[in-house]
């Protein structure tokens, strides 16, 4: 029986998925049609080269001098109205949300979709101080709803269909008769959740952007949950990691051209919310930004998983990479899924819960030539291989890449050992590939096509012709 | 000063320490402006706007005056809404009316502070004939009057032209609300108007 580790080791997870055919229709369907619609909003854009450009030079040189930005954004937030707090972990994040609402005698907040907030775990914290939280975006809704956990960094619930999600409204929400079609679906959860943002007098949101010169806050929807929360309540937290400023206002020009073709495919998504503290007379009345560290300060310090930080959490890599689409984001067991979560969630969670992370891709570079923002994702995957190497000590696999460079480098010993491969592999060997096998080679079938060693090596064929 | 506060921006200051000084130039080689203009500017916010399954009226203002006589029902507007953009039956809002007030009407009609041709996206700034934020959202329609010289080509020039609504709160809709959340199937309406009417109003340049 594997441990609980290694059965949330991706190779263990993505095999589970890829046997799953429904699963795999699902997410193929759903990733090629969203690629599909990004790639012809990008090509109306002549100068998408430039913009991309943009965005990568704007988050570094934001990074390059974070603490003075973050000062300045607190100075402009504070001036405005808001009151600013700062959060060295998850933890101090929850413990500040759940004081705000506990000043409020609040038992029920409303939440927009926030990624942040997942990777925190705030609602389990709030549930613990007898707080109930409830998801709005309706993707959101069917995980909550579900006890399910997000596949998919900008649609969580993709690997639900639509009958499964019926089947789930009626028994959670209660109703007795309901169609399968989305927009049946879809009126459910409005009728469900108006009254929520009618009565609930507490909102938490995350941020996408932090407007540092201005001290204005960006929040992009699609669906009004989000206008909802940052609108009808009278407070209003927003939990926001340090990594997500942009100097200026005109630097929106250049994100609010990225993300949403990037992100959805669209020309622009549906809503973008911009505020700015306290309005009076409009909006909520007290505003609190929580700025989150939770170790991106330690990928700040690595110079090249910093890039890391670029991101604007469009999904455009997942959507376009062969790993993801086939295995769905469940393999890669974090609220960060597909080539950004291989690379964030290491940095993030630590080495030692996600070493196999990554190793969940195969260097295809497509996830670098669509990210808006020029992750180099396959020199950071690299990178990060590297550390997991450094970190793993002594193991079987170091001492097999030993054994295997001192056997390339001599023919003699190369032939010998194709010799006795040739032999070992009869009982698992079968359509000049090898199934099953024992120790280190099983490890290695178990999710990969071995090609068998041919009955003649080229060497002996060469020595026939001449 | 909190001592979290002071031990993140620590963190950073350690973290970059061993950086070269200087800092990183940004690129601004994108385009700032777009060769839209006159009939080809109106008639791409018209046909952008139409992509989201937004309602597109193009009329003058005799023309108007016709199709806001055509709304039933009772809307709520801005207090400082024009006069001649009222429809037959509304209620000024003076921030008197609470949310289940506003949940209750038929529909919202405001004005925009300008709207954006590339991406076919209107935007309000609470600025006159806007209101406050909530009057576009708990409504289940919304009729947004966008006169013609409100219409810009790209969003740099709607981004630099809106620095002067700040701090107000800002609200970008490009067509109803929608979602695609169950299955990738597009279905416009959530939470926000399931109905969105433009009325681009003015002669159209040539």
């Amino acid at each position: 029986m594997a441990s609980a580790a290694e059965r949330h080791t991706f190779p263990e997870l993505a095999k589970r998925a890829v046997a799953d055919t429904q699963l795999r229709r699902n997410i193929g369907n759903a990733t090629q049609t969203i690629r599909a619609k990004r790639a012809a909003v990008v090509a109306e854009v002549p100068d998408w080269e430039d913009l991309r450009e943009a965005g990568r030079s704007l988050k570094e040189h934001t990074l390059r001098s974070l603490d003075r930005y973050l000062v300045q954004l607190e100075e402009a937030v504070t001036k405005a109205g808001g009151q600013v707090h700062w959060a060295r972990d998850g933890a101090e994040a929850s413990r500040i949300v759940i004081e705000i609402a506990e000043r409020h005698s609040v038992k029920e907040v409303i939440k927009v979709k926030s990624i942040t907030t997942e990777e925190i775990k705030l609602n389990e914290a709030l549930e613990a101080a007898g707080i109930r939280p409830f998801e709005t975006d309706l993707a959101e809704l069917i995980i909550q709803l579900g006890d399910d956990v997000s596949s998919h960094i900008l649609v969580p619930a993709i690997h639900r269909n639509r009958a499964e999600i019926r089947e789930l409204f009626m028994r959670k929400l209660g109703l007795t008769e309901l169609s399968d079609r989305p927009s049946d679906l879809t009126a459910a959860a409005r009728t469900y959740l108006r009254e929520k943002f009618l009565t609930v007098p507490m909102a938490v949101s995350g941020a996408n952007f932090g407007i540092c010169d201005t001290g204005t806050i960006c929040v992009v929807e699609s669906e009004g949950n989000g206008r909802m929360c940052l609108t009808l309540p009278q407070v209003l937290v927003s939990v926001m990691g340090v990594e997500k400023l942009v100097p200026t206002w005109e630097d929106m020009e250049v994100f609010l051209q990225l993300l949403p073709r990037s992100s959805t495919g669209e020309r622009m998504n549906p809503y973008n919310s911009f505020w700015t503290g306290v309005m009076p007379g409009d909006g909520p009345q007290e505003f609190h930004l929580v700025l989150l560290d939770n170790r991106r300060t330690d990928v700040l310090a690595d110079r090249t998983g910093r890039q890391t930080l670029n991101c604007i959490r469009c999904s455009a890599c997942l959507n376009i990479c062969p790993v993801y689409s086939r295995t769905g984001g469940h393999a890669y067991h974090s609220e960060y899924q597909g080539p950004i979560g291989a690379i964030l969630t290491p940095q993030l969670h630590g080495m030692e819960s996600a070493a196999s992370l990554p190793y969940a891709s195969s260097l295809c570079g497509a996830c670098y030539e669509v990210c808006p923002v020029k992750i180099n994702i396959p020199e950071v995957l690299v990178h990060l291989r590297t550390r997991a190497v450094a970190q793993s000590g002594f193991t079987l696999e170091k001492l097999a890449m030993g054994a295997a460079i001192r056997m390339f480098d001599n023919p003699r010993l190369l032939e010998t050992a194709q010799k006795i491969a040739r032999v070992a592999q009869r009982p698992f060997a079968s359509d000049g590939y090898i199934t099953g096998g024992i120790g280190p080679v099983r490890q290695w079938t178990k999710a990969r096509d071995l090609p068998a060693v041919p009955s003649q090596s080229f060497r002996d064929w060469w020595r026939t012709r001449r | 000063m909190s001592a979290a506060r002071e031990e993140v921006l620590g963190r950073i200051r350690q973290a970059l320490s061993r950086d070269p000084a200087g800092e990183i130039d940004i690129a601004r080689s994108y385009r700032r402006t777009a060769a839209l203009h006159g009939a080809e500017l109106v008639d791409r916010f018209a046909e952008r706007a139409e992509a989201y399954k937004a309602t597109v009226l193009r009329v003058d203002a005799a023309g108007l005056a016709d199709a806001l006589e055509r709304l039933r029902g009772r809307f709520v507007v801005p207090d400082d809404l024009p006069e001649e953009w009222l429809p037959p039956e509304f209620i000024r809002d003076h921030r008197q009316l609470g949310h289940r007030d506003l949940d209750a009407v038929d529909g919202v009609v405001t004005g925009c502070a300008l709207a954006i041709a590339e991406t076919g996206t209107i935007v309000l700034d609470a600025g006159v004939g806007q209101g406050r934020r909530a009057i576009t959202l708990l409504p289940d329609f919304h009729v947004c009057i966008v006169p013609v010289e409100r219409i810009v080509a790209s969003v740099p020039e709607a981004v630099a032209a809106l620095r002067t609504s700040l701090p107000r709160p800002l609200t970008f809709m490009s067509g109803p609300s929608a979602t695609s959340d169950i299955e990738l199937n597009r279905v416009e309406g959530v939470h926000g108007p399931r109905r969105l009417e433009i009325i681009i109003l003015g002669e159209t340049p040539d």
